[in-house]
């Protein structure tokens, strides 16, 4: 059997969607007992959603004061502890998977695999390297314990379970550091859906020339109910805030739909969009890069075309 | 003496369209343009100018790797690093060997700062800062777009899935770099001649006590499923049409 430890992500109240996406590579394991972890202050909430799961067989709480604040330097060594008789311990490949998981397999002694696409089998994997340049088939040993982040774009997210798994508390000896402090987090909120799992993403690039300008897209967007993204030359420039970045650098997205407004089509950029179902591109540039991988493209100047498709769009509903 | 230590890794570089061999034993390196991975360059541009603010006297660039990382290293003395240290090998060096290597080191020189790239344009693993805190048993500030240095401890902003996080950290610590921590300054002519009178140390890693382990064997590489290319429409109207059409808006 292999012991597949899942580490939650959520804010205090709701777990994040890519942990479903998590159950669905463990599971992708044969002969897999998945059990997921809630590290929280107060982890009831969160704990119910986990073991809501199907083809989640076990869920273990931890609660601690100190776990109000997902912060790597806490939370690793009570990962570490609980991690022993687990053959994989994994996390979602997002910024809080990324700060965690790797301080969790120093701590293990173990290997780690990042941004895991397809299981092969309990010891063979493969994942992206060079911006997706190339894919990498990669063993580890039998019997050696795993640590690894999902690309979570990868995995369908597991459905809803027919009955609860059993949810358990833990409590844990591990000495809890204190060089290590939350100040705080300032996240724009907006009603718009969350890009990495959004249906519908539309993203804007330099082209753009100004923050106000940007406003266009939303516009867009809200007609479309779609989530906003930008290029790492729109969010340098500053048009953008840095949590709508999508690349090798930022969020990899796998929207329904996907469409990118003045945005050449680097290597860095087309990563993180190449999971998407349809791609359309917009580009006044026939020659612009983005065209080699979009499904539908227009060749025009973007300043014409997005209100004009918000206009085409609100008369179509 | 307070120090900052700063990871330098020779990677291809980012404007490089890298392919897979036909054989899938690798991707193509030879007569491939190299690179300071560019989150490494944000790294030592940070502890530039943490030193430029009189906040540490002197800045350490240390890469692990073959013969020809001095030449990134000789770059990272251009810009402005005090001295280097190569740690050669021409081993595999997965990012729990590169962690324990900097560890080790760390032990040597007694650094306020490990600063690092978040993660290597290469393999893309994101591992090896958050590594080498643990081992080293010391904060981490990952993906850092601005780091504050005070007398015992730091404030650093994090760019973070929800927004921009702010920690503050006790010292010494292990911070890695986002892109918009900073830009990295350009090298002058007179400053490569100056680099080359820069002390530059070499050192294997049994040296150091650490004999890589390759724990993750790379079988085969394959370039990526290729997107079909699509059509192109005429106008806006076209375009509303055939998204309708696939149900997309
Ligand atoms: C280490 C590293 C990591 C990186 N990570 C990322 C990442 O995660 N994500 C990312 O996006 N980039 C990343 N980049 C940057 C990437 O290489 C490109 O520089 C960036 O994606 C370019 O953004 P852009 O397409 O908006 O700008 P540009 O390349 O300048 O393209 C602008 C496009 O807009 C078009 N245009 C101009 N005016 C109009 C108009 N009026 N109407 C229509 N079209 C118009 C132009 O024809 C052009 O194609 C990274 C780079 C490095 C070195």
């Amino acid at each position: 059997m292999n012991k597949i430890l899942i580490v939650a992500e959520h804010d205090g109240h709701n777990l994040n969607a890519a942990i479903a996406k998590c159950v669905s590579c463990a599971r992708a394991i044969e002969s897999a007992h998945v059990t997921i972890a809630v590290f929280a202050a107060d982890p009831t909430a969160v704990a119910a959603q986990a073991a809501n799961i199907a083809g989640v067989d076990t869920v273990v709480t931890v609660a601690h004061a100190a776990n109000a604040h997902a912060l790597a330097a806490t939370l690793a060594p009570q990962v570490a502890e609980l991690a022993g008789g687990y053959s994989h311990v994994f996390g979602p490949s997002t910024t809080f998977g990324k700060d965690l998981m790797p301080r969790v397999a120093a701590l293990l002694g173990a290997p780690q695999l990042s941004d895991v696409m397809a299981v092969e089998s309990a010891t063979r994997f493969r994942r992206p390297i060079y911006a997706g340049n190339a894919i990498v088939t990669v063993e580890v040993a039998a019997g050696t314990q795993l640590v690894a982040t999902v690309r979570v774009a990868s995995f369908e997210a597991a459905k809803a379970a027919a009955a609860a798994a059993p949810i358990s508390a833990a409590t844990l000896k591990a000495e809890l550091p204190t060089h290590t402090r939350f100040v705080s987090i300032s996240a724009a909120r907006s009603d718009r859906p969350d890009l990495q799992t959004a249906t519908r993403v539309i993203s804007g690039g330099r082209a753009f020339g100004s923050a106000e300008n940007f406003q266009l897209l939303y516009a867009l967007a809200d007609k479309m109910g779609a989530a906003v993204g930008a290029s790492r030359a729109a969010v340098d420039a500053g048009y953008a805030a840095s949590d709508m970045q999508v690349g090798q650098t930022g969020k990899i997205v796998a929207p329904e739909l996907y469409m990118a407004f003045g945005i050449s089509g680097a290597i860095q950029h087309l990563t993180g969009i190449k999971d998407a179902r349809t791609i359309v591109a917009i580009n006044k540039d026939a020659e612009a890069p983005i065209f080699e991988v979009a499904d539908y493209g227009l060749v025009g100047d973007l300043f014409q075309i997005v209100p004009e498709l918000e206009r085409l769009i609100a008369a179509g509903k | 003496m307070k120090r900052i230590l700063v990871a330098i890794k020779r990677v291809v570089d980012y404007n490089v369209r890298v392919r897979v061999k036909p054989d899938g034993t690798g991707v193509i390196t030879d007569g491939v343009k190299m690179s300071i991975n560019p989150f490494d360059e944000i790294a030592l541009e940070e502890a530039l100018r943490i030193k430029e603010k009189g906040l540490a006297e002197e800045v350490v660039a240390v890469s692990i790797g073959p013969a020809d990382c001095q030449q990134q290293l000789r770059t990272a003395l251009a810009m402005g690093a005090d001295r280097a240290i190569h740690v050669q090998t021409d081993a595999v060096i997965e990012p729990l060997s590169a962690a324990r290597i900097f560890k080790s080191l760390i032990d040597r020189e007694q650094p306020l700062l490990a600063i690092l790239g978040k993660q290597a344009i290469d393999d893309d693993c994101n591992q090896t800062g958050q590594m080498l805190a643990a081992l080293w048993g010391r904060p981490q500030a990952t993906f850092a777009s601005k780091v504050e240095v005070g007398a015992t401890s730091a404030t650093v902003t994090r760019e973070v899935d929800a927004g921009l996080e702010t920690i503050e950290i006790d010292l010494p610590a292990v911070i890695t770099t986002d892109l918009r921590l900073n830009e990295p300054r350009y090298v002058k002519l007179p400053d490569i001649m100056k680099a080359k009178k820069k002390p530059l140390d070499t050192l294997d890693p049994a040296a150091l006590g650490v004999t890589p382990a390759e724990q993750l064997r790379a079988l085969k590489f394959e370039p990526p499923a290729q997107r079909s290319k699509g059509v192109m429409v005429k106008d806006a109207q076209e375009l509303v049409a055939a998204l309708r059409s696939k149900g997309l808006v």
